[in-house]
This record gives C-alpha cells, sequence and structure tokens, in this order.
C-alpha cells in the first residue's frame, strides 16, 4: 500500500476539550489539537501527565464529545452524521486500556466477555459459532490452547494474559483503527515487547492503525519507528513528524528536553547525556495555563516579548516535521 | 458432585455467615413447615397459666395457659412475608430509580434525588402511625407495600453511588466502545459487579421492615391479625409479663425469636461476599 | 560468602529468609538472600513483579507485615567498627536505628503525608516522635537540607501536601531521610509515578546528595534505566532469590545470568538504531511451590536437567562477578543471544 493509495481513516481537526470543574470555572484540557491517521498508520502520542493525551485519545475513539472541533471518520464528521455512520465509527475505532486489572469485568469468565459483542452485532448467529470464533481469537493473541482460558475468571489471569484478552475484545468487530491507551504501561518488561509484537503483527496482518498512547518516548520509538510521533504539553500538540526525525533531531526545546532527560537502561549513554536545563522546576498546571507559548516558563530559550505573547501555531520546520514554536520559525523563515 | 462440594466449602468459607444461613433456614423452615406438624394451642387451661418450660411445653405456657411454643411456630409466617416483600419492594425500587439516576444525570438525576430527599426527612415511624390511622393494615401485603414504598431513599442513594462509580470502570467504557448497549451494561457490566453490595442492602431492608411492623403492632396501631410475634409482644406486654418470673418465657419468647432471626440475617450476610465475588468464588 | 570483605562494607545480609502467611499456604518470598553494601556505594536490587525485592527492603528495616516474617538470616549493620544484627533488635532499638541510622522511602510514599498538616509540621511531629527536642536547631537543619534538594524552604515548609506536586513532594521525603545524615539509606521506587522531566530531577537530586552526603544507597527498582544511571553494582532478583550481582558495566553489557541478559534486552533505549528486542515468555513462578532447582528453569532457554534437579549457588564467576546459574559460561560466550529466539509460546 503506497502512501498516496492509503485513505485518510480518522481525523481530528481543531479540537478543544474543555471540562467544568466549579460551578463558574471550566479547565480547558485540550486546546486546538488536529492530527491525521491514515489507514494502516501508526501515530504516537507522548506527553507527560496532563498533556491530555488520555482525552485525546478517548476523543479519537468516540467515548468523549469534544467541546469545539471536529472528528472525522473516513472524512466525515462523526457527531454530525447519521445515527448508521456513528455507528459504522464507533465499531471501526476501538480502545485498550492501561490497566488490565481495571479493564475487564471481573464477574465474567473469558468466552462471555469475548462472545457479548460477537452475538450482540451478529457476527455469531448463536452461542457455537461464538464459541468458535472466541477460541479463534484467543489463537490470534497468543493465548493457546485457548480452550485453556474460555473459562477463566479474570482474576485468573496474569497481567499479560488480561491484556491479550483485552485485545481480544478489541478485535471482536474486525476495527480498523486502535486506541491503546499506554496499553503496556503497567505489564512486566519482559513481557512488554510481546504484547507490542502482537500489536505490530495486527497492523501487518489486518492492516489496523494505532494511535498508541504513551509517556515512555524508548517504547514509543520502538513501536512507531516507521509511523510518526506528535508529542504534547498542556493540552497541545507542539510537535509532530517521522518518528526518526522527531527522535534524532528534534526541533522543539520541550522535546529536546524530553529526550535528555529520559534515562536509559545503558549505563554509558545515559551518564553521558547532554542534559537540556529548564528555566524553572515548577510543573505549571492547567488550571493556570502561561501565556503565550505555554512552554515559555521552562523554556531554555525562552524570548521576552515573543514567546510570552501570542500562542505559537504548527508550522513546517527545515527537517519536515510540524512544531509550534516563535523561535524556530524565525530560523526557518 | 465435585460442584455440590464445592458449594458446601463455599458456604461454609465464612464461619459466622455459615450460621447465619443455618439460622434463617431454620426460622424459614419453623415459619412455614412447622405450623403443619405443630398445631396451634388455643384451648384456654386454667390451671396451666404461665408454667414454665416441660416436656409438654417446650417453652412453657402464656397468660391463658397455652402453649407458648406453638404459638412461635405460627407467629412467624406473617413477620417473614412482610420482611421478605417489603425488602424486596424497596430494593427493587432502589435499584431501578438508583440506576435510572445515575446513567440519566442531569435533571432526571435532580428530581429522583431530590425526592429522596423530601422523604427521607419525614419520621418515618410517625407516619406510619399516622398512615395506621387511615389505612386498615390488616393485609400482609399492604403492610410490606408500605413499607417497601416508604423506605426507597437511603438505598437509592446509595445505589446511585455505586452505579456511578462503577459508570467510570474501564470495562463498562470498553462496553461503551463496543457498542452493547444501555439494557446490557446494565444488566450484564454494572449489576453483576455490584449484587453483593444489593443483596446486603436487601438484608437490612429486611430487618427495617420487620422492626417497623413488629413496632406498629406492639404499639397497636395495626389491628390484630393472627398470631404472629409482635401480637404476642404486646399481649405478653400488656399483661404486664415482665414483672413476673414465671410469665418471663412468654414476652422473652417472642423477642428472642425476633432477635435470633434478625441476628441470623445479619450474620449471613458476611457470606454474601463469597457468594457473588467471583474470586473468592473460585480460590475455595 | 564469596564476596570479598576486605572492603569496608556498611551493611551485610546472610542467608535471608522472609516468608508471608497467605491463605493458600506459606509465600516463600525471600530465599536465602546474601550479599555485602560496601561503604558508600550504590546497590541497586532489580527484578520484576512478585521477584521479592520489596520484601526484602521491608525486612532490612524490619517494616515487614504482621503476617510475614524474617524465618533465618542475619542482617548486620556495620558502623563506627561494631557490628548489630538488626534481626535481633527490639522495638526500642529499632526506633532509634531507623531515621538515625537507617532511612528509608517507600513506593508511593508521597502519598502517605498527612493531608491536615503543612509540611513544617510534620518534619516537627517527626522528629519528636525520634527524640529531637530542639525547635530551631531542626529548622536550621531542614533548610539546609532543603537547599540540597533545591526546594525553596519559605515556600515549601509553609505548603500543605496538595499544593506540592509529586515531584516535589517526593523531594521533600528525600530531605525527611536524610535530615539526620543517616550511613544507609534504602529508596524503592523513588520515580515510579513521577513525570519524564520531574523524574530527571529526582535522579540529578539523588546523584548529588550521593555526591555531597556520602552513604551507603540500596535501591530498589523495576526500572532499569534508573538503575542504569545511579548503580554502583545492580544485583537481580527473580522468584524471591539473587541471581546476580556485578558492577553496573557487567551487568548491562557482560551480564551472566540468562535472566539478566533477557531483561536487558527487553528494554527499548532512545541511542541508536532501533534494536531487537527481547520478551522472556512464561510468567514468575507460584512461591507457595516454587520449582524445584533454579527457579528459572521453566523459562530458560539454556536451562538442562541439571539446572531443573539442583539450585545453582551464588558464585564469583568473574573478578566482582557473582552469579547463580549452571551454565554462565554459555551466556557469556554467546552474550545471551539465546534469548532472542524465544518465541511466545
Amino acid at each position: 500500500m503506497s502512501t498516496q493509495e492509503q485513505q485518510e481513516l480518522l481525523s481530528l481537526h481543531h479540537v478543544v476539550m474543555e471540562f467544568k470543574v466549579s460551578r463558574r470555572a471550566t479547565v480547558r484540557v485540550l486546546d486546538d489539537v488536529s492530527f491525521s491517521v491514515k489507514e494502516g498508520e501508526i501515530l504516537c502520542l507522548v506527553g507527560e501527565s496532563g498533556c491530555g493525551k488520555t482525552t485525546t485519545g478517548k476523543i479519537a475513539a468516540g467515548l468523549l464529545q469534544p467541546t469545539r472541533g471536529e472528528v472525522r471518520f473516513r472524512g466525515q464528521n462523526v457527531w454530525t452524521a447519521d445515527k448508521a455512520t456513528f455507528r459504522q465509527y464507533r465499531r471501526g475505532v476501538q480502545i485498550i486500556h492501561q490497566d488490565p486489572y481495571a479493564s475487564l469485568n471481573p464477574t465474567q469468565r473469558v468466552e462471555d466477555i469475548l462472545s457479548a459483542p460477537l452475538l450482540r452485532h451478529k457476527i455469531a448467529r448463536n452461542r457455537r459459532e461464538a464459541h468458535q470464533q472466541v477460541l479463534d481469537l484467543l489463537r490470534t493473541v497468543d493465548l493457546t490452547p485457548p480452550e485453556d482460558f474460555i473459562k477463566k475468571y479474570p482474576h485468573q489471569l496474569s497481567g499479560g494474559q488480561r491484556q491479550r484478552v483485552s485485545i481480544a475484545r478489541a478485535l471482536t468487530l474486525h476495527p480498523q483503527f486502535l486506541v491503546a491507551d499506554e496499553a503496556v504501561s503497567m505489564l512486566d518488561v519482559s513481557i512488554r515487547v510481546s504484547l507490542l509484537q502482537l500489536l505490530e503483527r495486527l497492523r501487518d496482518q489486518m492492516g489496523v492503525a494505532y494511535l498508541f498512547i504513551t509517556h515512555d518516548l524508548a517504547v514509543a520509538k520502538y513501536f512507531a519507528w516507521e509511523g510518526r510521533i506528535a508529542v504534547m504539553y498542556l493540552g497541545r500538540i507542539v510537535e509532530i513528524g517521522p518518528t526518526p526525525q522527531i527522535i534524532n533531531n528534534p526541533q522543539h526545546p520541550y522535546t529536546r528536553a524530553l529526550l535528555s532527560a529520559l534515562p536509559e537502561a545503558d549505563p554509558k549513554a545515559t551518564r553521558s547525556k547532554q542534559r537540556v536545563h529548564l528555566r524553572s522546576l515548577d510543573v505549571p498546571s492547567l488550571l493556570n495555563v502561561p501565556r503565550g507559548c505555554s512552554f515559555h516558563p521552562r523554556c531554555p530559550l525562552f524570548e521576552e516579548g515573543l514567546c510570552d505573547g501570542k500562542v505559537p501555531e504548527l508550522h513546517a520546520a527545515s527537517n519536515g516535521v510540524q512544531v509550534a514554536c516563535h523561535l524556530n520559525e524565525k530560523v526557518t523563515a | 458432585m465435585e460442584s455440590l462440594r464445592r458449594t458446601f466449602r463455599l458456604l461454609t468459607y465464612n464461619k459466622v455467615g455459615f450460621i447465619g444461613l443455618l439460622g434463617v433456614i431454620f426460622f424459614v423452615l419453623l415459619a412455614f413447615v412447622g405450623p403443619y406438624f405443630v398445631p396451634l394451642d388455643t384451648k384456654t387451661k386454667v390451671d396451666k397459666i404461665y408454667e414454665p418450660p416441660s416436656k409438654t411445653f417446650w417453652l412453657g405456657t402464656d397468660s391463658e395457659g397455652r402453649d407458648i411454643f406453638s404459638q412461635i411456630v405460627h407467629g412467624g409466617k406473617d413477620v417473614l412475608i412482610v420482611a421478605f416483600l417489603a425488602g424486596i419492594i424497596s430494593t427493587t425500587i432502589a435499584v431501578v430509580l438508583g440506576s435510572l439516576s445515575a446513567l440519566a444525570g442531569g435533571g432526571v438525576d435532580g428530581l429522583i434525588m431530590a425526592l429522596a430527599d423530601i422523604v427521607l426527612t419525614i419520621p418515618q415511624f410517625p407516619l406510619l402511625a399516622v398512615l395506621a390511622g387511615l389505612v386498615k393494615f390488616n393485609n400482609v401485603t399492604l403492610l410490606a407495600v408500605i413499607l417497601g414504598v416508604l423506605s426507597w431513599p437511603a438505598l437509592t442513594r446509595a445505589i446511585r453511588a455505586q452505579v456511578l462509580s462503577l459508570r467510570e470502570r474501564e470495562f463498562v467504557e470498553a462496553a461503551r466502545a463496543l457498542d452493547l448497549g444501555t439494557k446490557h451494561i446494565i444488566l450484564k457490566e454494572i449489576l453483576p459487579n455490584m449484587m453483593s453490595y444489593i443483596a446486603i442492602n436487601l438484608i437490612f431492608a429486611m430487618t427495617a421492615a420487620i422492626y417497623a411492623q413488629v413496632g406498629l403492632v406492639f404499639l397497636g396501631l395495626v389491628p390484630f391479625s393472627g398470631h404472629n410475634w409482635g401480637v404476642m409482644l404486646s399481649l405478653a406486654w400488656t399483661r404486664g409479663a415482665i414483672f413476673f418470673k414465671d410469665s418471663l418465657w412468654y414476652i422473652m419468647s417472642p423477642v428472642a425469636a425476633i432477635a435470633l432471626f434478625q441476628l441470623s440475617l445479619i450474620s449471613f450476610t458476611r457470606l454474601l461476599e463469597e457468594i457473588f465475588n467471583p474470586r473468592l468464588r473460585t480460590s475455595v | 560468602m564469596a564476596e570479598t570483605t576486605q572492603t569496608p562494607y556498611t551493611l551485610k545480609v546472610e542467608n535471608l529468609r522472609v516468608s508471608y502467611q497467605a491463605e493458600r499456604g506459606k509465600v516463600k518470598a525471600v530465599r536465602d538472600v546474601s550479599f555485602t553494601l560496601q561503604t558508600g556505594e550504590t546497590l541497586a536490587f532489580i527484578g520484576e513483579s512478585g521477584c521479592g525485592k520489596t520484601t526484602l527492603g521491608l525486612s532490612l528495616i524490619r517494616l515487614l507485615p504482621t503476617t510475614a516474617a524474617i524465618e533465618q538470616g542475619k542482617i548486620i549493620y556495620h558502623h563506627n567498627g561494631e557490628d548489630i544484627d538488626i534481626v535481633n533488635l527490639n522495638e526500642k532499638q529499632l526506633r532509634r536505628f531507623r531515621w538515625r541510622e537507617f532511612a528509608m522511602i517507600f513506593q508511593g510514599a508521597q502519598n502517605a503525608f498527612n493531608p491536615v498538616l503543612r509540611i513544617w509540621d510534620q518534619f516537627w511531629e517527626t522528629a519528636r516522635a525520634h527524640g529531637e527536642t530542639n525547635k530551631r536547631r531542626l529548622r536550621e537543619r531542614v533548610e539546609e537540607t532543603f537547599r540540597l534538594v533545591q526546594l525553596d524552604p519559605d515556600r515549601v515548609l509553609r505548603a500543605y501536601p496538595h499544593q506540592l506536586s509529586g515531584g516535589m513532594r517526593q523531594r521533600v521525603l528525600i530531605a525527611l531521610g536524610l535530615l539526620l545524615k543517616p550511613p544507609l539509606v534504602l529508596l524503592d521506587e523513588p520515580t515510579t509515578a513521577l513525570d519524564i522531566l520531574t523524574q530527571r530531577s529526582v535522579i540529578d537530586v539523588l546523584r548529588d546528595l550521593k555526591g555531597q552526603m556520602s552513604f551507603s544507597l540500596i535501591l530498589i527498582s523495576h526500572d532499569l534505566s534508573l538503575a542504569a544511571e545511579l548503580a554502583d553494582r545492580v544485583a537481580t532478583m527473580y522468584a524471591g532469590t539473587l541471581v546476580e550481582i556485578a558492577t553496573v558495566w557487567d551487568a548491562y553489557y557482560h551480564p551472566l545470568h540468562p535472566y539478566t541478559a533477557g531483561l536487558i534486552r527487553a528494554v527499548p533505549t532512545l541511542s541508536g538504531e532501533r534494536q531487537d528486542l527481547v520478551s522472556i515468555p512464561g510468567s514468575p513462578p507460584d512461591l507457595i511451590s516454587p520449582p524445584s532447582g533454579c527457579p528459572f528453569h521453566p523459562r530458560c532457554p539454556y536451562a538442562t536437567d541439571e539446572c531443573r534437579q539442583k539450585t545453582p549457588p551464588l558464585i564469583e564467576a568473574e573478578n566482582n562477578h557473582l552469579v547463580a546459574c549452571w551454565h554462565w559460561d554459555e551466556v557469556a560466550a554467546d552474550g545471551g543471544a539465546r534469548m532472542k529466539e524465544q518465541v511466545e509460546a
């Protein structure tokens, strides 16, 4: 599938998400977020807590309606479309949660959890067909022999096995798009890779596209090497582009700070890394977003008058990525 | 055979709960099966007033020489029926309104909660007393319905809180993403995770109903119908049975019956967690 | 014990065995663990969930829950020429011992603050409980330590816990732990649940403190990158046993135990090309009835019958590099490459 032929699958356009925190105050969790993901593509959303990546994931999966802005599935605005279109969208996009201990109903066996969507949407016409399909699904997610797992309750499975059941559940409706919200963060390191490899395989075999949300840049680099990374900060995307560029040639000072700050499982590399020093150790809160470029109180390149004035928009940087930084704009212009 | 053994192990897992279960079974049998075996003694025997317990009169005799034990056996039926019915009614109302309130949110939620607050402020017992004066409570079902309908607010609030918290759980969100429908979400995702909570509240609703009806009967607000424990208590009281050593059995028997049944119910709730929690179910 | 004891040591643990009483049986959480903590070094214990490292940490400071017990072993604290076996201390002695001699900060402790007390009050209450009476002297010390962890004492001491970020609370705890300049410090997962930039500030603070205050540090973490940053030596734990102890360089570049090799290769790094990562299929064993012989054999591609029958002892395979494996030489020869060929079962 060449990139020209790949259709745009899911996109967000100028999405704003606000929540009421008290009778008068609202907090803006997402501010003008836009991106699009093509069929079979991987887009990684990285950022620290409070940046809005989980909220973005829920909006992408249709579980949350944005305060403003559009969510488009195959070109159609899902929140203004007719019920049939919305239903297609709802089934075409599924979510895999972070916590393997909370994402499965503890009172249901694996077979019940997986048969429910199959029967409800008539993908299986009766219990016998559903049973067979459940066995196939379990094989797809490497839970073999599947007969060992169908009668089990979630608490009888390990964290990794639970995540696989979650993935199998997401696959029941043959989705084209999966939102993986920190899907491997709570798993032991030694099994993370096999889960990631499973997700890759699903993409290769079934053409599934991913919105992969993580705070771990190293995992993002591994999983999305052939895809793109979007870096979020306080509700905005500050940099977005192909993974090799973002990792090896980051343009935004925040991205550079993140990459330099990340400790690595390689003593030589991590102890000799050049650190980016931030102007302040204070972490701003969403209730009090700094004026202009929200990163300016901590940014080592801060220029008074420029960075605390207007909010920077995403523009094309020298290496092809999109970055939201006034100084970068000055340099590229 | 294996599943029977497992069930037995599960039920005996919690000793207190198991004893409670046995107690409940005992009283149920006593009240519903007992009357077929123990005839009600209505014969006045002037020479056997306030006899102490003996081989013929297991709990002694009352102020008219009648066998207390037979009265206890026959006196449980009404009490248990009212308790059970009232419990079911109030729990059903609470589950329906509580879930509706939590899932619909907004104006519906506000309305139901406001209603609940209003009903909660009305003192229940005086209200019952007033109602008793207006409506004839001679029907067991009627009493049960009224008790059930009056006690829904507190439980509704509790159910609503539970549903609200369960609604945010990730597996519920996954069910939404899979478009499984509201009915499925309520019946298959949310309610099963609340079963022990609902069951425990049902039991407590039953105990409250027992106190309410016994209280009403004791105060003479409900016209005497039958020989239930409340009536025994009331009669014993008015006859001054607490003042004499010999008559102590007359007044303490219904008290003991009521108290022991309540205790069995409450102890039984310990076992409910075991029954409804799959993790405990499968580890036994 | 094959470790050299000529170098000055602060802590020597010998044949420690700790078990929990669970419904189903006795969980052997720590099985025959022995190691020496050299004075001034940072020893990191790495391993995944259930390996026993947190239980080990709790037993060192005698803070095990009532369901757990130290069944046997010695925990010898060596300071000022004296040897004290921590296992034998009574409650009163322990209270004097903790904080003054041995400070510990456990996982999730940043949430253990009393929400209704200001930070200064929490410091003062803690100090009083340990016998401190001079408020002014304490205040001076607190301010001095706060500057070392890059906290503004005026601002932070007046604040309530909820007004501080997670990273700041963690640094407050580090300051609290180091207040009396204890020679021995234990940190359990100090950077879990912290954001990348906050993590970085905590790691840098710890490194500075280590340089300025020269204490011996036991670091417990599942995060291999944290150990890579701070450790002098790394000890790998699996199923309650110590399977390898080596310098941080040897552990990461020249591991001798298949599990360590697998772990290192399972973690993606930022530098360099995209690597081929490894996963270790299977899961940690049931500690109520652990497998016979080497606990790792069910998941190990180097396993032979000997591994299934005999438990390998911890031996000094190479200079200052201890490993518990019958086939460590094979692992050394192929650099743990056989871990790569594992496919999910």
